[in-house]
């Protein structure tokens, strides 16, 4: 919906902003008789105005669709494997052959990153999914059923929030490991673990968030209207609250996408991921951490690509949250 | 502040930790595995052997009686052997919780020296270049995972300026004020790390929580009264200000322990969380059950003392 937008607006972008104050006496007055082109901004459109002007959140957006591209398209054109051992050329620097070097293998350290950026992504995608479908769900039927479902309901989310996140995710990783690795097989049965679990354990702050819009949202005139008019409780939340209770879900959804690649890479890193040889970011900070002194650009290479990851998608949600969530400070 | 919220307060811990144990044991109980798989496969086991030896430590019972047994256990301090340390766990974690907990405190204490000048300083000047220089490092902050960071730090202090040592040593051979100087170097590090990442998201609440104390009427009135601007901010602004960073502090707790884990491993310091890594590489279960209650005790201990220090600070709070 907002891709559709940034055309049209940048044409116009120096008198976007005073626009509509000038336009809006105008078109009132005549807007019955002269079909004149005037300003009309769609939230989406009003949305995106907001977000171009924080200057960071814009960058980081350019930096994490690289990012993106370069993972996506690079192995095509990077085509040297991920797992070519070479003795010969272990531990050098970046050079031609190898742009960000190699292991303590021989194997291209560019290959491996691009590799690990399509776990670490993927994850985060899909972890952040589960969470907010997670979120919603249980903030949408405690926000619509006050009284004890909805105490039993934020007692568990208060629960949850108070458990020690990645000690309770590295006990759970810990103890069903083998039995989906042998259902899912080695890397699926992790992926799907590993996702559920992040997911799982990060659904508390937009369950949060949802109940607390529904709670103000079910009170408005328009959903009033729409209950009188007979909308049945499944129409009111999916046609009237949801849509309206949706912009601070996006944020938060962003910033989830953060933490759960922060929360792989962790994983990982604590040799506690995905298999060893499967080359996730973590996985190589963790490889490389032991030959910091002699081979520093290795684990540079991978704790760089995390780092801006993360960073360009916090920006990007501090740059969202301006856009969809004006009201709030923080 | 009311005795009688404190005792409401204290009472709610309990089906907070109850409800913590039971999701610990569910998590266990659901897991794969079974304790005497080895036995059942042994063929020198008969079976009526292994049956008879399940049946006496009662592993057939329904899955709530095996849960109440081991809530009694834990409570009277019956945590279990350590296969790998060969000892109980219990003593085996007081041995090493005072270090995660000084690791942890002066983290917190540097995150919060950090964070609340550079957060009121950028919420009583918003949008100013301080404030934008000071938003940009925070998000900088933030967004280094504290792996990175521990490996950064030991890049450029320990490998490149050789300053400091980057293996934690619990066996200093040393007395007096060198004792306690190589104990102060070793830390420096893993503090950092932990504090910095902490410190970074703080001074978003700080910045957050001043600029909206800022704008209420007594401020204006304090500046009206003709009061100078250090001490309007020092001594009306800063006190109710830092009122909700008290709660947002207790809520990043969690956070703090996952940070504190990944530190100890990388600095390898002998604290909970590396026995935690160490025991899950070495199946150690009664270790890492123990451990990830421990951590879950501290979380609500200090949801605990933060609700406290609260309505002692807040008295409207105990009213609700």
């Amino acid at each position: 919906m907002p891709g559709s937008t940034p055309a049209s607006l940048s044409a116009d972008a120096p008198t976007s902003v005073g626009a509509p104050l000038v336009a809006a006496p105008a078109a009132g007055a005549a807007a019955p008789a002269v079909p004149r082109k005037r300003q009309r901004f769609s939230p989406w459109q009003e949305a995106w105005r907001r977000f171009r002007r924080h200057r960071l959140a814009v960058a980081s957006a350019v930096v994490l669709l690289l990012m993106v591209a370069a993972i996506a398209i690079g192995p095509l054109l990077w085509t040297v494997p991920i797992n070519e051992i070479d003795f010969a050329s272990k531990l050098e620097g970046p050079s031609w052959a190898h742009p960000l070097g190699t292991d303590d293998l021989g194997q291209d350290v560019l290959a491996r990153v691009l590799y690990g950026g399509r776990i670490s992504l993927a994850v985060g995608l899909a972890a952040m999914f589960v969470a907010i479908f997670v979120g919603v769900l249980v903030g949408a039927v405690a926000g619509m059923s006050s009284g004890r479902l909805d105490a039993l309901l934020m007692w568990l989310a208060d629960l949850f929030l108070s458990l020690p996140q990645l000690p309770l995710l590295l006990l759970v990783i810990y103890l069903f490991r083998d039995s989906l690795k042998a259902v899912f097989g080695p890397e699926g049965g992790i992926f799907v673990m590993i996702v559920i679990v992040i997911g799982g354990l990060r659904w508390m702050p937009s369950a949060r968030l949802v109940r607390a819009q529904f709670l103000s949202i079910r009170e408005k005139e328009f959903v009033e209207a729409a209950r009188a008019l007979g909308a049945s409780k499944v129409r009111q939340v999916v046609q009237h609250i949801l849509p309206n209770a949706l912009g601070p879900v996006i944020v938060a959804a962003t910033i989830d996408v953060a933490a759960a690649i922060i929360a792989e890479s962790t994983l990982s890193f604590l040799g506690l991921g995905f298999p060893p040889d499967i080359p996730t970011w973590g996985r190589l900070l963790a490889d490389a951490k032991d030959y910091l002194d002699i081979a520093p650009h290795w684990a540079l290479a991978s704790g760089v690509a995390i780092f801006l990851t993360v960073l360009s998608i916090n920006f990007i949600g501090d740059g969202l949250r301006d856009a969809l969530d004006p009201r709030r400070v923080i | 502040m009311s005795r009688q919220y404190l005792i409401r307060r204290l009472l709610l811990v309990i089906p907070a930790m109850l409800g913590i144990s039971v999701l610990l044991y569910t998590v266990l109980a659901l897991a794969p595995g079974d304790p005497f798989s080895e036995l059942a496969a042994n063929p020198a086991v008969p079976p009526e052997v292994a049956q008879a030896l399940r049946t006496k430590f009662g592993l057939d019972d329904p899955v709530w009686i095996r849960y109440w047994r081991w809530l009694i256990a834990m409570l009277h301090g019956e945590w279990g052997f350590s296969f790998q340390s060969r000892m109980d766990v219990d003593r085996l974690i007081m041995q090493r919780l005072p270090t995660t907990l000084i690791v942890i405190g002066a983290a917190q204490l540097l995150a919060i020296l950090v964070a609340l000048p550079v957060g009121v300083l950028a919420g009583t000047r918003p949008y100013s270049i301080f404030d934008q220089i000071a938003n940009t490092l925070a998000f900088v902050g933030f967004s280094l995972p504290t792996f990175f960071t521990g490996l950064l730090l030991i890049l450029v202090f320990s490998i490149q300026l050789d300053w400091l040592p980057f293996v934690y040593r619990a066996d200093i051979d040393a007395t007096g004020w060198r004792f306690y100087w190589e104990h102060i170097k070793q830390s420096i590090m893993p503090v950092m790390v932990l504090g910095l990442f902490q410190g970074a998201s703080l001074v978003r609440y700080v910045r957050s929580s001043v600029l909206d104390v800022v704008r209420l009427d007594y401020v204006t009135t304090a500046r009206a009264k003709g009061i100078g601007e250090r001490k309007v901010i020092s001594r009306h602004v800063v006190r109710n200000a830092l009122i909700p960073v008290v709660t947002l502090v207790a809520l990043q707790m969690p956070i703090v322990f996952g940070g504190a884990i990944v530190t100890e491993q990388i600095f390898r310091v002998p604290g909970i969380g590396s026995l935690l890594i160490s025991a899950m590489l070495a199946n150690d279960t009664p270790v890492i059950m123990a451990v990830t209650f421990v951590f879950s005790c501290l979380v609500v201990l200090c949801n605990l003392i933060a609700d406290v220090l609260y309505a002692w600070l807040d008295p409207r709070i105990a009213f609700r």
